[in-house]
């Protein structure tokens, strides 16, 4: 079936039955200009005024929206903060001082000299990682929510096997919506291009699946922690 | 999944009777009906989100031939395989297809409506391919040989008790003895079944929310982040989905992820919502080799332009049966295939037939409480309607429902009359529930009025609410 040929007629079943029900016949231009126009033009839709706040108030509600999807949250001044931060939190789980993250240029750059006793590793997570250190594209303020690209700097397992999650985000980078990180995406990628996957993330996994009680760690991680430097 | 639509009124009977169910979905709706509500009220737009994410679908599905169009140029040149499926049969066909040119053993699976729909984990068992449900729910579900009782929690109507006797009957490896008391000792439980199986995939299949026509992109939403692990960690990926996902843009999309969420489990976000665009890239450590996607149509195109159209902007958030007091009252499996509820009293009769599902068009109050929260604003009791109007024009409906239909209609016309019914009914409901609050019977409107007309005795609490929302309305 999915040879090429029973593709083609496959498919024009379905479009061909999909314009018969419309009444069209297909390459009509004014629909598709209609079409282009609005894939050009990409009209928003009501957005939330919550997230319409200048830059504290901002990382403010994004920190308290994310607390409430049952993410711990912490604010540091600077980059070298943030390394005492991870080991803080580690420690405070009773986690070994291991982790793993991908080729980012920013976690390269964190004081891996002073703090010798973190013992890392590089690359995409196996089923036996504990802990996985990222870095967020952006933050969303409106719903507490973290966009992760996938790719060698932070490839997308880290985002899901391992039992805990530390991610950084810039407090700079932090939107109020979904729709002013888009448009930043298309900025850094171009028009129209994804990474194979982008990640939305508010808070840890979960489920209700059983008994209607919310549990956390159901598949992913069961903690995590945003780290807002700046 | 096996088709049991035509026997709607045994089986809900059977449902009306069995104390376990009921306290298992009772349970679980009001929590659910609480949780919208709060997160609703927290966000004043989202009534006017409503309205954006309506008209999204109604544009989309009017140009969806040009839409399918772009997006099948931007997932090719991303690298990604796009089928198109006419029927059931062919969607099975095209992924054991896929599978086999995989060499494929072990098959992880996310949530996917459509997979059960089409039936796929029968067609590739037997097959010769081994297929896993990730989702806790759809896990749990398929362990008992059974279909999902909701779309968004299939595994609701079990209680705690039911899947740690599931556990120790599959588990087999476990110690008999472990103590299973605790519903985090059962998630932990199947983290780490799952877990090896995730591993050991070939290929993992996934349903999509969306699909993105300008970046040609499949959307899922989770909350467990067993479909990240179902498409990240085996060599292929195909997602399995239907011919109404398509949205135009990223703006788009952003607007319809705003009400699907709170209106799914009332969270303002799902805790993973996932953008996969073709297999991974050249420098990628991790991700699918190949990505594939199957679009089925299976009788939807014949929806287009008609009547029920509008049924196609559903986005199968399940809110409809989490308000409907037939489905509080006996629960999913009663109507008998994958699509319950409301939503499914619509769908099925289009999928199946409106000789097989005639009855679930029938099993409504025609309350309304439906179209007033669904997110997409869809008239499902209009389209309910439209169904029996059929269905009378071609003498399908049988002797009974007739009955029924006069003896509503006698009510609805007196409205007087139609609210003193509705009490009197309410207080015999709750009088005749007394503590277990079911019922086999009742005495004074028959069975059509029991298991159908009304909900079964809810309390007091939601019959006022229910009167005074009719009220509010005359
Ligand atoms: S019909 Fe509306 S409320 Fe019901 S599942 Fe579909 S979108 Fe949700």
């Amino acid at each position: 079936m999915s040879g090429g040929k029973s593709d083609n007629k496959a498919r024009e079943r379905v479009l061909g039955a999909v314009r018969r029900a419309l009444g069209v016949r297909g390459g009509e231009n004014a629909r598709l200009a209609i079409v282009r126009g609005r894939l050009e033009n990409r009209p928003r839709g009501p957005v939330p005024a919550r997230g319409n706040l200048a830059a504290p108030g901002r990382v403010r509600l994004f920190m308290q929206m994310a607390a409430g999807a049952d993410a711990t949250t912490e604010r540091v001044k600077r980059n070298e903060d943030i390394l005492p931060a991870v080991e803080k939190f580690l420690a405070a789980h009773d986690l070994r001082h291991e982790l793993v993250h991908g080729a980012d240029a920013f976690i390269a750059a964190l004081d891996w000299g002073g703090h010798k006793n973190i013992r890392r590793r590089e690359g995409v997570a196996r089923g036996s990682d504990e802990v996985s250190l990222t870095r967020a594209f952006a933050g969303v303020a409106e719903t507490g929510t973290l966009v992760m690209l996938s790719g060698p700097d932070n490839p997308v397992t880290l985002n899901f096997l391992p039992f805990s999650q530390i991610a950084i985000v810039e407090a700079g980078d932090i939107a109020g919506d979904y729709e002013t990180v888009w448009q930043r995406l298309r900025q850094h990628l171009g028009d129209g291009t994804m990474p194979r996957t982008v990640n939305w993330i508010t808070g840890p996994s979960r489920t209700a699946d059983i008994g209607q009680m919310l549990l956390l760690g159901a598949h992913g991680p069961a903690r995590l922690h945003i780290i807002v430097v700046g | 999944m096996k088709v049991t639509t035509q026997s709607f009124v045994d089986n809900a009977r059977e449902a009306l009777s069995d104390a376990r169910l009921g306290e298992a979905i009772r349970f679980a709706g009001r929590g659910s009906v609480a949780r919208r509500q709060a997160v609703v009220d927290r966000l004043p737009e989202f009534d006017a989100l409503r309205d954006a994410a309506r008209d999204i679908k109604t544009h989309t599905l009017q140009y969806l031939d040009v839409y399918y169009e772009q997006y099948e140029a931007k997932m090719r040149e991303a690298g990604g395989h796009l089928h198109f499926a006419p029927t059931a049969q062919d969607a099975c066909d095209i992924v054991l297809d896929i599978c086999r040119k995989a060499g494929a053993k072990n098959v992880t699976k996310g949530k996917s409506m459509i997979t059960e729909e089409i039936g796929l984990n029968a067609y590739l068992e037997a097959h010769g391919l081994n297929p896993v449900e990730t989702d806790l729910g759809e896990y749990i579900v398929q362990i008992r040989d059974e279909g999902p009782s909701h779309i968004i929690t299939p595994a609701i109507h079990l209680t705690p008790e039911q899947v740690a006797e599931d556990f120790r009957r599959v588990h087999t490896d476990l110690p008999a003895d472990r103590d299973l008391s605790e519903a985090v000792t059962m998630v932990h439980e199947a983290r780490a079944v799952l877990r090896e199986r995730f591993l050991a995939a070939d290929v993992g299949i996934t349903g999509a929310n969306f699909l993105i026509a300008e970046t040609g992109s499949s959307v899922i939403v989770t909350n467990e982040g067993n479909g990240d692990l179902t498409q990240s960690l085996p060599r292929v990926h195909v997602v399995v989905t239907s011919i109404e996902k398509m949205v135009p843009t990223l703006e788009d999309v952003s607007v319809l992820l705003r009400v699907l969420a709170r209106s799914a489990t009332g969270q303002e976000l799902s805790v993973y919502t996932t953008f996969s665009t073709g297999p991974r890239r050249e420098n990628d450590g991790d991700g699918p080799q190949d990505y594939h996607v199957v679009v089925l149509d299976n009788g939807r195109s014949a929806m287009l332009g008609g009547e029920q159209s509008e049924m196609l902007r559903c986005i199968k958030c399940g809110a409809c049966m989490n308000h409907c007091p037939v489905y509080q009252s006996v629960g999913g499996h009663a109507y008998g295939w994958v699509y319950p509820g409301p939503m499914g009293a619509v769908l099925d009769p289009q999928l199946l037939g409106i000789e097989a599902a005639g009855h679930l068009p029938n099993a409504s109050t025609l309350c309304g409480r439906c179209e007033e929260i669904c997110p997409v604003r869809i008239p499902l009791p209009r389209l309910m309607r439209n169904w029996r109007t059929e269905q009378h024009e071609r003498g399908l409906d049988s002797a009974r429902a007739r009955l029924a239909l006069v003896l509503w209609l006698a009510l609805a016309r007196r409205p007087r009359l139609y609210q003193a019914a509705t009490r009197i009914a309410a207080r015999l409901l709750a009088l005749l529930g007394g503590k277990t609050r079911r019922l086999g019977r009742l005495p004074l409107a028959g069975g059509w009025t029991a298991h159908r007309d009304l909900p079964a005795p809810e309390g007091r609490s939601f019959h006022s609410q229910w009167r005074a929302q009719r009220d509010k309305r005359q």
